[in-house]
């Protein structure tokens, strides 16, 4: 039975006429029919924050999101604040917009409105401010302003309105947006609609709403069930559910050490808001050679579960991805989870991205290396690349040319040489061929080389790493 | 003292609040037809064919307006002179070029007819794109310009030492957060008021008014605001709001043109990629004797206002330095891209980038520091302080940002510091490097440098000010207010600014050139003074006391004579003069004094006056990747006697910032067939937080108030800091040790750099 829109939206339950359709954008909808201008559109990618909301979760949490990537349909069942909504206890303005306006943090102050928003997530998530900020470009003001504001801030103890569950289902005359609860009623849909959209996290595939305005009249949302939201950290490792988004991931590694190194490359994919929506089921059904976790997940040897009307089947990530953006999932499968092994005692973890910026930019070269020890030597070598070929894969020379030996210097010049001989890079508006061969072979040359620096990526300090 | 009083930008709480409006923030008027553009899939053809079918079976769709439904000139140039079509007539000029328009009900639905639209480009061609190739063609915008004195060539033949060099910097996107949009509303007697994010509200009246063929006095221009301009909604706004304008007139329906990001990025001009070459003379204690030099700029397709950057270039490629025979050509090349326009710094930054190379080179030869090289080259005593085009640069100036700057960095024990580091890691490396700016103030075009205001005293004692300058964020409204405020002893409070409108004062120049606040901060003054100079009259009458005896101050009028305490309140004498029926409204004007050009012998005093700084930069390397991030830099930039410290400090960290992007991390990257690759934030990366030095110092000479009669002797402050940000391409070059490093330096570009000179493999 269709239902229509309800979300929270400033604290206040919110039920939108029934023909409103669910995949239009929020922030078009916030736009428009919302009245609320405050947030801007800046890009329609995702990328400038300028349309950033905040979504309160129901423990509290605050995950900023760009409104630009989710769809109205995503909304359904959360509760959204935007910069209309922050308001002091009196009804004035929000101390977050208090002291960024005392610090200078506004020139122009279109990007403000997000600033804000963002700034008030971070207010209660805390964390590196640099990081906080990424999903956030301002033009104006240099940034230093806007980070002496941050240090300014508290958290304003506000409690999360209450959230509600969203329908099964929103129609309307052109668009049918689907909520399943199972895995079952998903992978049910998947086969009852062969070309309906199948959504995660929606940050890649609602470019094509937002940018390139379509209107996809099915719609299958994997956000409202449970199973494949969950993420579980055991001492095998950690399972993650399809859509669970990547902040849920980032949480846990960081929680982890043996996952440090993960979370050091997690910090930097995407923004926060990126990874409020984010999944890394979307990451693999999208199989771009240059998704950030895709290296990562081949180190470690992590698989992936499949579902479809037949059942379940489990492989291996680097047997998944079967070429440029393909992948062995079938027209009536979806991807239901992940599991990632966390590596054996004593192994070398690294997880290593290049990119033209630090922080919110796609990888030029993404380079995880996984090595496992006995007797010094390595044991065990997993190295795997992205941005070097069609796909994100393993460089089976630079590992052949590491066992046997004690991971040192002339061991990654060696493993090195291979990989530069092994990858089959193209020239492209991130990088040429010529740069990210290079750039390959002195990441891993890196690893045996690294000294704390700025460039470190919380790499463990192995007693073999650092001799 | 209003003047001089860090105060916030006057709009800060109503941006952190959502409450301030922007364009598009603006509910719909009745009626509103949304646009959207059709562009060029080709670089270059000899003409083209649309078919419409398609978006005509788009529902909503109302109209297609193409080059035939232009009722007058089909001409968006600057210039006026033409050769710049608002939607293309014949050939295709560039990837991205606008061809038609599509009107539709709502904004969706005008997007999606557009991208229905079928484009046959008729006889396409390989596009010229790289400014060598048309370097080879010898396909020039406009004639070269050339500054000369002396005869470089013969110098460089005599002198001791010699150089050459060459190396290219890449052009920049101004990414505005707030995109390109106009709304545009019919009135009755076919007269249309257009809200525009422009920073030339005078020119879209123009040009609008150029394109549908009637008075200027029938086309209104408001701007409340810009998200943002940078020099991007100088020219490039006025056809954006002359495209809303005619579907305006077509329809006769209320039209909004707002460009989403990929459109404007595909369709508005950039800064002007340059390639130089030069070849100098010199002697062993550094000295330069002599420079011969070309400065080749991309102006893409068409001229725009390219005369005017390459003009600032060129005065600016021997900065703050004395050459004393030298030979500057500047040439602006015809490419098949999208047309080159106004960035921050308008040429400056390009042209002072010359000297950069050419002190670096010199200091390699010689072995002495390039900051030696600096010091014995700087304008001034010892050496000539005249430019090679006769204006006189202030040596003192020079010398006192350089020094300070240099003491404020601690340099010599940070050099040793550093060196240390470097040879004690195994492949990072750290590196400084320092840069000097003299930068010359006033539009190059003399009719620009002239404002407006209007100023209105209300009965209450409240004030109205309207000036011809547009706010895009930089702080100009607040500075203005600041002026009337100190001009009539009143508090901040009582002065309201209102929105930027051809309607309240005509004629203006656009907001650009850094001369903001210079201009519109006097014509305010003059309104100002105009309406004080009766008010005093009216009190004087009352207090039967000469008008010279009345002073403002702190709200309040009162006989300024000693051991009389008469007085009253501000808007009290407001009162009196509107019941002695006094005039309390008056406009304002100001125009530039004492600035010519010769374009014919290229000599003249072009500046009213030159704003000076001085960078140094700390840079952190990773040889192995390229990779490298700022540490920390010292400024020292004078802003005269700074109006508003607060917004200075502001204009400097955020123009260094976006320097240091155009210098780093911004590239645009064209493939072969003309398409720009880079068309959003996810492929065209400008700087992010973690990349402003963490360490960052900036100081406002202090005690140094504009020698020439500036307003409240405050400096102009917009453009020069950006090119402060200079100094870290010297640190870059310090650190690597590479000779050739071209704009933008990325990690690419920098590790491909070190492996060129074979310096790329770690230390073993």
């Amino acid at each position: 039975m269709p239902g229509r829109i309800r979300f929270t939206l400033n604290g206040k339950d919110l039920a939108l006429p029934g023909q409103t359709p669910p995949a239009i954008t929020l922030l078009d909808w916030l736009r428009g029919p919302g009245g609320l201008p405050g947030t801007k559109e800046g890009c329609a990618e995702g990328d400038c924050g300028a349309c950033t909301i905040v979504i309160e979760e129901p423990d509290g949490t605050r995950s900023p999101a760009n409104a630009c990537l989710m769809l109205l349909g995503q909304a359904a069942g959360r509760a959204i604040r935007t910069v209309e909504g922050l308001r002091a206890a009196d009804g004035g303005a929000h101390p977050v917009a208090r002291i960024l306006a005392a610090h200078d943090g506004t020139q122009c102050g279109f990007c403000t409105p997000g600033i804000v928003m963002a700034a008030w997530a971070y207010t209660r998530m805390g964390g590196d401010a640099h990081e906080a900020l990424a999903g956030n470009l301002c033009r104006c003001t240099g940034y230093r302003p806007i980070l002496d504001a941050l240090g300014a801030m508290e958290d304003d103890g506000a409690p999360p309105p209450l959230a509600h569950d969203p329908p099964a289902e929103i129609a309307t005359a052109t668009q049918r947006f689907f909520l399943p609860r199972t895995v079952a009623e998903a992978v049910a849909l998947r086969a009852a609609h062969p070309g309906a959209w199948l959504l995660a996290g929606g940050t890649d595939l609602n470019l094509r709403v937002s940018e390139h305005r379509e209107q996809p009249p099915l719609v299958i949302s994997l956000q409202a069930i449970p199973r494949l939201r969950r993420l579980e950290v055991t001492a095998g490792g950690i399972e993650a559910g399809s859509a669970a988004p990547y902040a849920r991931l980032l949480e846990a590694c960081e929680a982890d050490a043996d996952f440090a190194p993960l979370a050091g490359l997690l910090r930097r994919l995407g923004s926060r808001q990126i990874r409020a929506l984010g999944t890394l089921g979307g990451n693999l059904g999208t199989a771009s050679p240059i998704g950030d976790a895709l290296p990562p997940l081949i180190a470690l040897g992590a698989t992936v579960t499949l579902a479809s009307p037949r059942g379940e089947r489990a492989m291996p990530v680097e047997h998944f991805l079967t070429g440029y953006r393909s992948t062995a999932l079938a027209v009536d499968e979806i991807i239901t989870r992940i599991g990632i092994p966390r590596p054996p005692p004593g192994a070398f973890l690294a997880c290593e991205k290049l990119s033209r910026r630090h922080d919110q930019d796609i990888a030029t070269v993404g380079l995880s290396v996984l090595l496992a020890f006995a007797d010094g030597v390595v044991r065990e070598a997993r190295i795997a690349h992205g941005g070097c070929g069609p796909r994100a894969a393993r460089a089976a020379g630079a590992e052949a040319a590491l066992l046997g030996k004690p991971f040192d210097t002339s061991a990654a010049e060696r493993a090195a040489q291979a990989l530069e001989a092994e990858i089959t890079p193209q020239s492209d508006l991130r990088g040429s061929a010529a740069y990210r061969r290079a750039a390959a072979g002195n990441l891993l040359r890196r690893l045996a080389l690294r000294a704390p620096g700025i460039f470190a990526i919380e790499a463990p300090h192995h007693p073999v790493f650092a001799a | 003292m209003t003047t001089g009083a860090p105060l916030p930008h006057d709009s800060a709480l109503a941006h952190c609040t959502g409450a301030a409006r922007f364009a598009d923030d603006i509910p719909d008027p009745p009626g509103l037809l949304h646009a959207a553009l059709v562009l060029s899939p080709v670089a270059r053809a000899a003409g083209f064919a649309l078919d419409d079918t398609g978006a005509r079976a788009v529902e909503g769709f109302v109209a297609l307006l193409d080059a035939a439904a232009i009722p007058a000139r089909n001409d968006i140039s600057p210039t006026g002179k033409g050769g710049e079509p608002l939607l293309a007539d014949g050939p295709l000029r560039h990837h991205g070029q606008p061809l038609a328009m599509v009107l539709a009900t709502t904004r969706d639905a005008a997007l999606r007819a557009a991208a229905a639209v079928k484009v046959a480009p008729r006889d396409p061609a390989a596009p010229c794109l790289d400014i060598e190739d048309a370097l080879a063609r010898e396909d020039f915008l406009m004639p070269p310009q050339v500054i000369a004195r002396g005869d470089a060539a013969a110098a460089i033949a005599a002198a001791p030492l010699t150089a050459r060099g060459e190396f290219r910097a890449g052009g920049q996107e101004h990414f505005y957060l707030e995109g390109q949009v106009a709304i545009a509303v019919p009135e009755e007697d076919g007269s249309l008021a257009i809200t525009s994010s422009t920073q030339h509200p005078t020119e879209v009246q123009h040009i609008a008014a150029r394109i549908l063929g009637c008075d200027f006095n029938r086309i209104t221009v408001t701007c409340r605001r810009m998200g943002g301009g940078f020099g991007g909604k100088e020219s490039n706004a006025s056809w954006v709001a002359a495209a809303a304008a005619l579907g305006a007139r077509a329809t006769g329906r209320p039209v909004k043109l707002r460009l989403a990001r990929k459109a404007d990025m595909a369709a508005t001009g950039k800064r002007h990629p340059f390639l130089f070459r030069w070849q100098a003379g010199f002697d062993a204690s550094g000295r330069i004797l002599a420079l011969e030099a070309l400065l080749a700029a991309d102006g893409g397709h068409s001229l725009d206002l390219t005369p005017g950057v390459v003009f600032r270039a060129l005065t600016h490629a021997l900065n703050c330095y004395d050459v004393p025979d030298v030979r500057l050509t500047a040439l602006a090349l015809r490419t098949d891209t999208v047309s080159h326009t106004a960035f921050r710094g308008f040429g400056g930054p390009q042209g002072v980038l010359l000297m950069e190379d050419v002190i670096r080179a010199v200091a390699r030869a010689t072995g002495l520091s390039p900051e030696a090289v600096r010091e014995r080259n700087f304008a001034g005593a010892p050496n000539d302080a005249r430019t090679p085009y006769g204006q006189a640069l202030e040596g003192d100036l020079i010398r006192r940002v350089w020094a300070e700057c240099m003491a404020d960095s601690a340099w010599e024990s940070r050099r040793a510091e550093i060196a240390a580091f470097n040879a004690r890691h195994p492949f990072l490396r750290r590196g400084l490097g320092s840069f000097a700016l003299a930068f010359g103030i006033s539009f190059g075009v003399r009719h620009l440098n002239q404002a407006g205001a209007l100023v209105h005293v209300y009965a209450d004692g409240s004030i109205r000010l309207n000036h011809g300058g547009t706010e895009m964020g930089q702080g100009l409204n607040i500075k203005v207010a600041q002026v009337v405020a100190e001009s009539f002893g009143v508090p901040l409070e009582r002065i309201r600014v209102t929105a930027t409108s051809t309607a309240e004062v005509p004629n203006t120049a656009p907001t650009a050139a850094s001369t903001g606040s210079d201009l519109n901060g006097w014509a305010a003054r003059n309104a100002a003074l105009a309406i004080r100079g009766r008010m005093a009259e009216a009190a004087s009458a009352l207090w039967d006391v000469p008008p010279e005896a009345i002073a403002f101050e702190q709200g309040r009028v009162r006989v300024a004579r000693p051991g009389d305490n008469r007085a009253m309140a501000f808007g009290a004498l407001a009162h009196h003069c509107w019941l002695e029926r006094i005039s309390l409204s008056a406009t304002g004007f100001y125009r530039t004094p004492d600035i010519h050009w010769d374009a014919k012998t290229m000599r003249g005093e072009p500046f009213f006056y030159f704003s000076y700084g001085a960078a140094t930069a700390e840079v952190l390397v990773d040889r192995l990747t390229g990779e490298h991030r700022v540490l920390r830099a010292d400024l020292v930039q004078d802003c005269g006697r700074s109006l508003n410290p607060a917004v200075d400090r502001g204009q400097i960290e955020g123009a260094f910032v976006q320097g240091l992007g155009w210098l780093t991390c911004e590239e645009l990257v064209w493939d072969a067939e003309g398409r720009l690759r880079t068309l959003g934030p996810s492929t065209y990366k400008i700087p992010g937080s973690r990349d402003a030095p963490p360490d960052l110092r900036i100081r406002l000479l202090a005690d140094a108030p504009a020698r020439a009669d500036t307003i409240f002797r405050s400096k102009a402050v917009g453009e020069p800091p950006l090119m402060l940000a200079t100094a870290v391409w010297n640190a870059l070059r310090d650190a690597t040790g590479v000779e050739r490093l071209d704009l933008p330096a990325t990690p690419e570009r920098v590790l491909m750099a070190l492996m060129q000179e074979g310096a790329a493999s770690p230390r073993p």
